[in-house]
């Protein structure tokens, strides 16, 4: 908090600097005000200093940028995501190491905070991904990066990794465009493009385009950090729209030269639940939902308990299976309203009209992917982990811990096998990217998920752009934020694992 | 257990193993009497990829199983001859989808499968309909991995599914008779043992393996873990009852004998793709059968008491193979594989490839030093014996290792002879480079004063051709002003004089060795701290005398006398080691580190040398002028000024870059990188990246096989690639560990999570030491470096109060 007072030295300087110092004192922010909060007093010191310093800065006729909304989240309560690092010493420990590592402490890592355990691997997975040894130079990851993210129009990692890739010493005509890149890079939009919206399309041939381009041919070995680069990113897109993360403060839309207008607050202030008048009206739509809860509890127990009764034919199974998948393209998320992405954005990637298409649309029939012909734990992981070690292994890590993470807890009811309804998440996913399990009976994920939750799912893991903050709260609306964080990363996840799989078989393929 | 229950087990044992035995006799009769199988390598093409495949009792019939394909074929002469579909039914359902398929052992009729939906199959082919499917349980929730018969008893069976239980059915009931659950971890084996009867094995998911008694579900008997991630198969010896093969995901073959208490690994075999099956060879006590998962599609018979290269190798497959097994089980012959690429092969062993056979046995190594290592058959050996490979001086030692001839072992027979060479020519020797890595200076001085002192090392260690080098870079790149101030006349004379004397005077030391630095020698301590620090040199047999005199200082004579003895072992090297101590001093100059470290006591050392040396070179110039190579020298120095005075250095890059070339050609890629570094900008831009690049790497990597740290931390520090600059930028966490409990420290700052204590604490001051930290070797306390050079220098005990007499040196 100290650098608040210091930038006396930088008063030429435009307001970029001093976004980015004031960068440096909300995340220290964030990793202070649990240690204060012991210190009584403490905190109201640092507020006063920071007001000092910010007259300071106007005084020598210096705009002080103002955050635009508060809190990491513009759907969850800021105060309830800061509540669980003071809690847990365990976040907090983790956010040092975050800081510490990457000078920053970034929205998405303080909403996973809820999770720390998952948290942990993801951030470690993420660091080795892009600043570890690895085959691609790192400007290029970074870049690979931008490419993924932008796919989903998420404005938030795009700048993110604008700064970062301008950090360490990208060029900076490559961020005209896609075009402005080397050839290199500008060929992996195809896979680019296909892997976010409709990965089923992928087949050798696209894998052996990449790897035999002459001089601007990939090797092997960076294609498959660049494919899990791109995975991870477009599933990261899903997050940050999934749980509505906002900008940082130092990037573009994080912050505003606006003076506070009359009212006092801007408008997600209110969305957020952070303004005076809470328009988080719980109590109406808790009325008729207010069985929401048990009812999905005695739906799980019944499917448990009547499992063997009711033995459903072979073909039955196969058509649960068929319709789940139609049924899912029918789960329609706004989707006609072709908005085009914003121009700043778009110039990232090529083709901006092509999204995601239900895979057995209008007679063009993919045949389904089989999960046990290939999976991650059996194929997917071996080729990874060939071509590039250690990060099979935490991906391998980071899939499990996702999906084995419980606290055998569902809203206000403890005590509760929750294993039935993350496995229908997971499963639901991989279903609409035509991934079938010949051991799981689709018929459950209708008895369990019900529609407002499938459009959720649906909008997030196919066109995560489109997520609105009704989304997010009109399903579970008993359930609480942490919960619906879980099921976030659930989504995510099973979005990578699908997407990595997609690409690996291609790969697989070229090389048999 | 009981004891009378456990005799009459064992009872029971050797009555099934009597039994099995004279089964055993009867049908390899059988087999060699009516010569039953008998075959050559083929395949047939079958319509769908297969999953897993299993053998008939008397190895007739092959029966095959995948997603879209459950066929029977006979084994014929020629040929396989499909018999049978056992995939009926106008809406093949998932049931038929097969993960795992197997063939009763006992019973002829009666096939086993593993549905990937969760059911278990059995199947009758007595049964006169069409659809031959008998028995269907469905009680596992999630695919079922594999399915396994058990060897004598007719009627059981055991499944193992991704569900985590275990299930054993009897065929007569329409349920499991017992569940055994494996802790929601995924099953990916079972494996009745081929001798216990009532054990199996079952490997897991997460790496573990467990030992069942069929007659307690409760509890496993025994559980290890035997590799790292998913053990995909397992597989009990035929006739070794206490042999276990594991297959993993992490690429091992492990054999575990599991009499002991706790399993032992016995055998350990790395393949180059995850394993997905294993199975012991029949009749070969050492052999197993393997094939991958992914990526590598051969089929490996391994002996593994030779892990590191495959006894056979069967290369037919062109996709990865998915089921092996051996066609009869007292026939090691024959091996029958389905694949992915949906076919169905018979391999003949004698068809098989032999990779020893094209193994390459010798091997040839140059170690650092320039000796040479070489390895080759012995028989290539012996009768090479009578030529010497190394006329002169060479010294060499044959060396025979003999691997006891193990009589079961089929392997190729190979002994080899390794010989070494060892190179004392001075040639092949690489001390100067070394001793030029160590002794050049490459920054922080001017460029002239650099050329001229690189220059001097390189004469010293007899380089001329380099030394000439280094003076004629400084003639070529000085700053051209102070050239031509002093006019033309001065300027040839000061050209000529000045890198005479500074690069020949220590030479001449060098060659008028003998008396002069005897009679340093005899000044005894002035020089004495000389050997202790010189690093590398020849006194390395010396060492144990050098610590004991360590910090005494009187014992001149003793070293003295030492030194003397060694000159009749290494007579031609005596000379070098002259030079070197005369160089000593110079790493300190060179690196500031060392400096720091070893400033005070050396100091005035120093002042003595350097007194010591000018003398030398101002009373030699007049000699110098006759030595030979300053002909060449003063050659150049008059052709100077033919040339315009004032040429500008960039008259010379090409020529430059063609000499760098030269050198870095003839594999002198220090001089090439040192110039380099020396001429910065005046030559980088001549060279391209890529050829930068590659002679720093080589350097680099030169460099640190020398351990020569600190010369290759320069070297990247000084190099202009981003290339190699960010080679320092990598791998720059330190990891700690808490000085009390010694844990790694996982939290940032310096006090330890588990017992809350600040780490590292100087003894002297009591505060956190957070940069250098010397600790004594005796007592492992120490602190900041200062605070204990201060405190050693009143007291010689440890600051610590321990008792301990720490020394600093």
């Amino acid at each position: 908090m100290r650098h608040a007072v210091a930038p006396a030295e930088n008063v030429e300087n435009h307001s970029f600097t001093v976004t980015d110092l004031f960068k440096i004192c909300t995340h220290c922010e964030r990793l202070g005000k649990k240690v204060r909060e012991r210190r009584e007093g403490g905190r109201n010191r640092k507020k006063k200093k920071e007001k000092t310093a910010k007259r300071q800065l106007s005084d020598l006729g210096i705009r002080i940028p103002r955050p635009l909304g508060n809190g990491p989240s513009k759907f969850i309560p800021e105060k309830e995501i800061l509540q669980i690092s003071k809690v847990d010493s365990r976040t907090q420990s983790i956010f040092e190491d975050a800081f510490a590592a990457l000078g920053r402490l970034d929205n998405i890592s303080l909403v996973m905070g809820f999770h720390p355990q998952y948290l942990e691997s993801f951030l470690r997975t993420q660091h080795y991904l892009l600043q570890m040894d690895g085959p691609l130079p790192l400007h290029y990851r970074h870049y690979i990066g931008i490419m993924a993210a932008a796919r989903h129009q998420c404005s938030y990692l795009v700048n993110l990794h604008v700064n970062d890739f301008l950090q360490v010493g990208g060029d900076p005509k490559w961020l005209n465009g896609l075009f402005e890149a080397p050839q290199k890079l500008q060929q992996l939009g195809e896979l680019n493009k296909i892997l976010a919206h409709r990965p089923w399309l992928l087949t050798k041939e696209h894998i052996e385009g990449l790897l035999k381009a002459e001089e601007h041919s990939w090797s092997l070995a960076e294609l498959i950090h660049a494919v899990v680069l791109l995975t991870h990113y477009h599933s990261l897109a899903s997050f940050t729209f999934g749980c509505g993360i906002t900008p940082e403060i130092h990037c573009d839309g994080g912050h505003t030269f606006r003076p506070p207008s009359l009212s006092q607050y801007c408008v997600c202030d209110i969305a957020n639940g952070n303004g005076h008048a809470n328009h988080h009206d719980d109590l109406l739509g808790n009325q008729d939902m207010c069985g929401e809860v048990e009812v999905l509890m005695e739906r799980m127990k019944q499917l448990q308990e009547c499992r063997d009764d009711e033995e459903a034919s072979q073909e039955e199974m196969a058509t649960r299976f068929e319709r789940e998948k139609t049924e899912s393209m029918l789960v329609v998320t706004s989707e006609d309203e072709e908005s085009g992405p914003p121009r700043d954005i778009s110039r990232h990637f090529e083709d901006p009209s092509y999204g995601y298409k239900d895979f057995s649309r209008r007679g063009e029939q993919v045949p389904t992917f089989r999960a046990q012909d290939y999976s991650w734990e059996d194929h997917g992981f071996s080729l990874v982990n060939r071509l590039y070690p250690d990060v099979g292994q935490m991906l391998d890590e980071k899939f499990h811990m996702v999906y084995n993470l419980t606290y055998n807890t569902m809203a206000t009811h403890k005590d509760v096998d929750t294993s039935m309804l993350r496995r229908a998440i997971w499963n639901y996913i991989h279903c609409m990217f035509g991934i079938r399990y010949d051991d799981y009976d689709y018929g459950e994920i209708n008895q369990l998920l019900d529609r407002s939750f499938k459009i959720y799912i649906k909008t997030i893991v196919c066109s995560p752009e489109k997520t609105t903050k009704r989304m997010y709260e009109s399903f579970w609306r008993q359930f609480q934020h942490s919960e619906k964080v879980h099921v976030n990363l659930l989504l995510m996840e099973a979005r990578m694992q699908a997407e990595l799989l997609y690409a690996l078989r291609a790969i697989t393929r070229y090389m048999t | 257990m009981c004891k009378d229950k456990f005799r009459s087990k064992y009872k029971h044992q050797q009555h099934v193993a009597l039994r099995r035995n004279m089964e055993k006799m009867s049908r390899v009769t059988t087999a060699l009497g009516s010569n039953a199988i008998s075959g050559r390598t083929m395949f047939c093409h079958l319509d769908a990829p297969a999953n897993a495949i299993s053998v008939c009792r008397d190895a007739t019939q092959v029966v095959v199983a995948g997603r879209n394909i459950f066929k029977i074929y006979a084994l014929e002469e020629e040929q396989f001859v499909e018999k049978l579909n056992l995939r009926v039914g106008r809406k093949p359902s998932l049931n038929f989808s097969c993960a795992d398929v197997m063939w009763h052992q006992m019973e002829e009729n009666l096939l086993a499968t593993a549905a990937t939906n969760g059911a278990v199959v059995t199947w009758n082919l007595g049964k006169p309909s069409r659809n031959k499917q008998d028995q269907l349980f469905t009680e596992h929730k999630r695919t079922v991995n594999k399915v396994c018969f058990h060897p004598t008893e007719v009627y059981m069976l055991l499944s193992g599914s991704q569900d985590g239980f275990m299930k054993c059915f009897d065929l007569r009931k329409k349920e499991s008779v017992s569940t055994f659950s494996g802790q929601s971890e995924s099953v990916r084996d079972v494996q009745f043992s081929m001798k216990d009867y009532f054990t199996f094995a079952a490997s897991f998911e997460n790496g573990n393996v467990q030992l069942w008694d069929i007659r307690r579900p409760d509890r496993y008997e025994r559980m290890f873990t035997a590799h790292t991630g998913p053990v995909f198969c397992c597989d009990w010896h035929p006739d070794d009852r206490g042999w276990l093969a594991t297959g993993g995901r992490d690429k091992m073959v492990k054999v575990w004998d599991m009499t002991t208490n706790r399993a032992k690994e016995i055998y350990c075999v790395q393949t180059i793709a995850s394993v997905a099956r294993v199975k012991w060879r029949p009749e070969r006590k050492f052999h197993l059968a393997t094939c991958s998962m992914m990526v590598d599609h051969n089929i490996y018979v391994w002996d593994i008491r030779r892990p590191f290269i495959p006894f056979a190798t069967f290369e037919e497959h062109k996709d990865v193979t998915t089921g092996i097994v051996w066609r009869h089980q007292h026939d090691p012959h024959f091996l029958l594989s389905g694949s992915k690429d949906s076919t169905l092969y018979q391999h003949m062993f004698k068809d098989a490839t032999r990779p020893v056979d094209k193994a390459n046995p010798e091997g040839l190594c140059f170690g650092l030093l320039g000796d040479l290592a070489f390895a080759a058959k012995e028989s290539l050996i012996t009768s090479d014996a009578n030529r010497k490979p190394f006329p002169g001086g060479d010294r060499r030692y044959p060396m025979f290792f003999f691997k006891k001839p193990d009589p079961t072992e089929q392997f190729a027979h190979v002994s080899s002879a390794l010989s070494v060479f060892e190179t004392d020519l001075d040639s092949h020797r690489m001390d100067w480079f070394v001793k030029t890595a160590q002794l050049y200076l490459l920054s922080g001085k001017p460029f002239a004063e650099l050329c001229d002192h690189n220059a001097k090392v390189a004469q010293e260690l007899k380089r001329p051709q380099v030394s000439t080098t280094w003076t004629m870079l400084r003639i070529m790149f000085s700053d051209p002003a102070n050239l031509a101030t002093p006019g033309p006349n001065h300027n040839l004379g000061k050209l000529g004089t000045l890198p005479l004397m500074n690069s020949f005077s220590l030479k001449d030391l060098g060659s008028g060795m003998g008396a002069e630095s005897r009679l340093e020698r005899s000044k005894g301590e002035s020089r004495q701290d000389n050997i202790h620090l010189e690093p590398g040199n020849s006194y390395i047999s010396n060492n144990e005398e050098n610590e004991e005199t360590e910090g005494s200082e009187g014992h001149p004579e003793y070293m003295f006398g030492d030194a003397e003895l060694d000159d009749d072992d290494l007579y031609s090297m005596e000379h070098d080691n002259q030079t070197e101590e005369q160089e000593y001093t110079l790493p300190q100059e060179a690196f500031q580190l060392r400096h720091e470290i070893v400033d005070n006591p050396s100091a005035p050392e120093h002042l003595q040398q350097d007194k010591a040396d000018s003398p030398h070179v101002s009373g030699n110039e007049a000699e110098v002028t006759c030595l030979t190579p300053i002909e060449s020298f003063s050659l150049i120095s008059i052709s100077q000024p033919l040339f315009s005075p004032h040429l500008p250095a960039s008259f010379f890059c090409p020529i430059v870059r063609e000499m760098l070339s030269y050198y870095a050609e003839q594999g002198d890629v220090q001089m090439a990188v040192s110039v380099l570094i020396v001429l910065g900008d005046r030559i980088r831009k001549e060279i391209d990246d890529l050829t930068q690049e590659h002679w720093y790497m080589s350097y680099i990597d030169l460099l640190q096989r020398f351990e020569l740290w600190n010369v290759s931390n320069e070297v990247i520090k000084l190099s202009t690639c981003s290339a190699i600059t960010c080679l320092n930028q990598t791998s720059t966490t330190l990891h700690i560990n808490c000085s009390n409990c010694k844990r790694p420290m996982s939290n940032k700052g310096w006090i330890c999570d588990r017992c809350h204590q600040c780490a590292s604490v100087c003894a002297v001051c009591h505060h956190v030491v957070k940069g250098l930290f010397v600790w004594c070797q005796g007592c492992s306390h120490g602190g900041h470096l200062e605070h204990m050079m201060n405190w050693l220098k009143s007291s010689a005990h440890c600051p610590a109060g321990c008792g301990h007499l720490c020394e600093y040196t």
